[in-house]
């Protein structure tokens, strides 16, 4: 210890104001606690605790083919939305980069419009535009082509599924490019890119966080779909969450339904472990306006 | 010292090149011949068209009419990435995302150079920045001065023929700023390529130019070394904007031998007239003016008696801003062997007639040097 090491008297005080910030994160952690946190330990505690102690749940749940083939269904679905997301969301939000406030606004209204409009009202849309019989097939009959098939497939559910989400994949898109700095793409042609090597080399790299950020999101959300996928599905493409479903609500099997929920979370964990070194970026917001 | 390196810059001519936006005149016809190799300093007050000048340069602005040639061709239409021109920005444009190294690997990946050439070429590049050490850093860990230094080796890692340089330093602060001027006057004495600098600073475009054009309004007023634009300004916004100077306004009557102005109920004397009817103003820089108390013997043709507004010490002598009977001001620099004056103290200035330099009234300098 030496003398002239500074002494701070106030430091004791200092500790006790030190947690009163997060005294502000109080509410919003109760109402966690009570309704994810209690709940989530509840599930857990059924899926072993019902009807005896035990894994026999899990065990059932990993001895039952159709089980897997639904989790493994589920993924892909969540995969296929996500992919759509991207490839519809990244052209709109860099849309909503370059256009003026008035424009911006319009494009803002059209993604949140629909938004306000309730997930079952929508998917019955869907219902209607996706039938056999439906708007988008008499379009295609009355210009020629045959129907296609899209109400009860795979391929229904994921465009009535990516257009549910497709504002959670255009909002961080957006908000992350807004802040990309166009002089850089600039300088890039000025360094000798023409335009689609400077795309792809400096505007694409910069917007990755934003594309990151929002297939974690959508994807995280589609896993747990059960509306859309009950209402424009077909049994060849039931989601895990309908299989819960049936196993709490028809077969009041409380125990083997938590199990599946518990599956689907530490799957879904495993699979953001596994993706979170690609998505992890060196650089810090330097160069950005 | 580094001898001048070899002649490797490309000449730029531009003829009665002209930008609107839609009823602005961005440029108005400017004109222009850079010399292969030279130091060029576009000057001049925001909004006066350097800028736009640079960008057409560049090839990131269009040119409404005139015509463009660097190294001989026109490029007119000819697309920023196929220009093959460095350019260094105010705002460094460093890509956030890559490290130093590749950051200027960079013009040379897309130019299809081999990994051992493109190492080799990075680190001569980074060395001539005296960045070397850092090319495995990112942007984001450097200080302002460091990242234009990078930005400035990528600019010149591809050999372009022509550097751009838009108010690179306008970030930065005096001292750093005053040591990358010397910094770049070095590299463009090695490299020997073409500089285009753009500043508003007249002390930077002084410190790095072989000449300099001096931008108002769209157009070019003079070109010039920086000591025939202090010494012979061509128009009174140069004279202004070059140094510091003392502007007389007053009744004008001109005769075969000379002009007379009268400022506040005083005449000054100049030997020369300017030709056609033009409202003559004269022109004095602070080092021809004399400073005494009124009433002492005048070595100067002129006198003018005023008030000290303020004094201000500079080290190796005084400044002294003189407010005349008009309601103007005058700049003058003593020695500081000569006497000291005190704010309100009546004084005369003397000068030498010859040493007024004439030139047509231009209101408007007024209001674009505010």
């Amino acid at each position: 210890m030496s003398a002239l090491e500074p002494t701070t008297p106030s430091a004791p005080q200092r500790a006790g104001w030190a947690w009163r910030p997060y005294a502000l994160t109080l509410p919003a952690l109760l109402l966690l606690v009570a309704v994810i946190g209690y709940p989530l330990l509840t599930i857990v505690l059924r899926s072993l605790s019902e009807p005896q102690w035990g894994l026999q749940n899990y065990a059932w749940f990993f001895g039952a083919p159709v089980n897997l083939t639904v989790l493994q269904r589920t993924f892909t679905i969540s995969a296929w939305v996500t992919v759509v997301c991207v490839l519809c969301a990244y052209p709109y939000a860099y849309l909503m980069t370059a256009v003026g406030p008035r424009v911006r606004l319009v494009l803002v209204l059209c993604v949140l419009i629909p938004f306000w409009v309730s997930g079952v009202v929508r998917t019955l849309s869907w219902v209607i535009l996706l039938q056999d019989s439906g708007v988008i097939n008499s379009l295609l009959r009355s210009a020629g082509f045959d129907g296609v098939r899209l109400i009860r497939t795979q391929t229904g559910v994921v465009i009535g599924m990516a257009q549910v989400l497709l504002p959670f994949m255009i909002l961080p898109l957006y908000s992350v490019m807004k802040g990309i700095d166009l002089r850089l793409v600039q300088a890039a042609r000025s360094l000798g890119a023409r335009p689609s090597r400077a795309f792809f080399t400096v505007y694409l790299p910069l917007s990755l966080p934003g594309v990151y950020a929002g297939a974690i999101i959508v994807f995280i959300l589609a896993l747990g779909f059960y509306i859309t996928p009950a209402l424009l599905g077909g049994p060849r493409s039931t989601m895990l969450s309908t299989l819960v479903q049936t196993q709490v609500l028809s077969l009041l099997q409380w125990g083997r339904g938590g199990a599946m929920g518990v599956v689907l979370l530490i799957a879904t964990f495993v699979l953001l472990a596994l993706a979170a070194p690609v998505m992890r970026s060196r650089y810090r917001e330097a160069g950005r306006r | 010292m580094n001898p001048r390196a070899e002649n490797r810059g490309a000449a730029i001519d531009l003829d009665t090149v002209s930008k609107a936006y839609g009823s602005f005149k961005a440029l108005d016809g400017v004109s222009l011949r850079i010399e292969p190799g030279e130091f060029m300093t576009l000057l001049g007050p925001s909004g006066s068209g350097k800028t736009t000048t640079l960008n057409v340069i560049a090839g990131f602005t269009d040119v409404t009419s005139g015509q463009l040639l660097v190294g001989g061709k026109s490029v007119v239409g000819v697309p920023a990435h196929k220009r093959n021109i460095g350019v260094v920005f105010q705002h460094y444009a460093l890509f956030p995302h890559m490290t130093v190294g590749r950051n200027v690997a960079y013009p040379l990946t897309l130019r299809g150079i081999a990994q051992d050439e493109r190492k080799k070429r990075v680190a001569k590049a980074l060395d001539m920045v005296k960045m070397g050490d850092f090319a495995h850093r990112y942007p984001s860990e450097l200080s302002g001065g460091q990242q234009q230094r990078v930005a400035l080796a990528r600019a010149i890692v591809f050999d372009p023929p022509l550097l751009l340089m838009d108010e690179p330093l306008g970030a930065l602060d005096k001292k750093l700023r005053e040591w990358l001027q010397l910094e770049i006057k070095r590299i463009h004495r090695e490299l020997g390529t073409t500089f285009v600098y753009v500043t508003h600073d007249q002390e930077e475009a002084l410190v790095l130019s072989d000449r300099i054009a001096v931008f108002n309004r769209g157009c070019i007023e003079q070109v010039g070394t920086g000591r025939q634009l202090y010494d012979e300004p061509a128009t009174l916004f140069v004279g202004r904007f070059i140094g510091d100077s003392t502007v007389l306004r007053g009744e004008a009557k001109s005769d075969g031998t000379g002009t007379a102005l009268t400022v506040a109920g005083e005449t000054v004397i100049a030997p020369r007239r300017l030709a056609g009817e033009v409202h003559p103003v004269m022109l004095l820089r602070p080092e021809k003016l004399a400073i005494r108390r009124p009433g002492q013997d005048a070595a100067g043709t002129n006198r003018l008696s005023g008030t000290i507004a303020e004094a201000i010490y500079l080290g190796s002598g005084s400044k002294y801003e003189v407010k005349l009977g008009d309601g103007s001001t005058a700049i003058v620099r003593s020695p500081l062997a000569g006497e000291s004056f005190g704010l309100g103290e009546k004084v005369e200035l003397c000068f030498d007639g010859a040493d007024a330099k004439l030139l047509p009234d231009d209101s408007t300098a007024d209001t674009t040097l505010t």
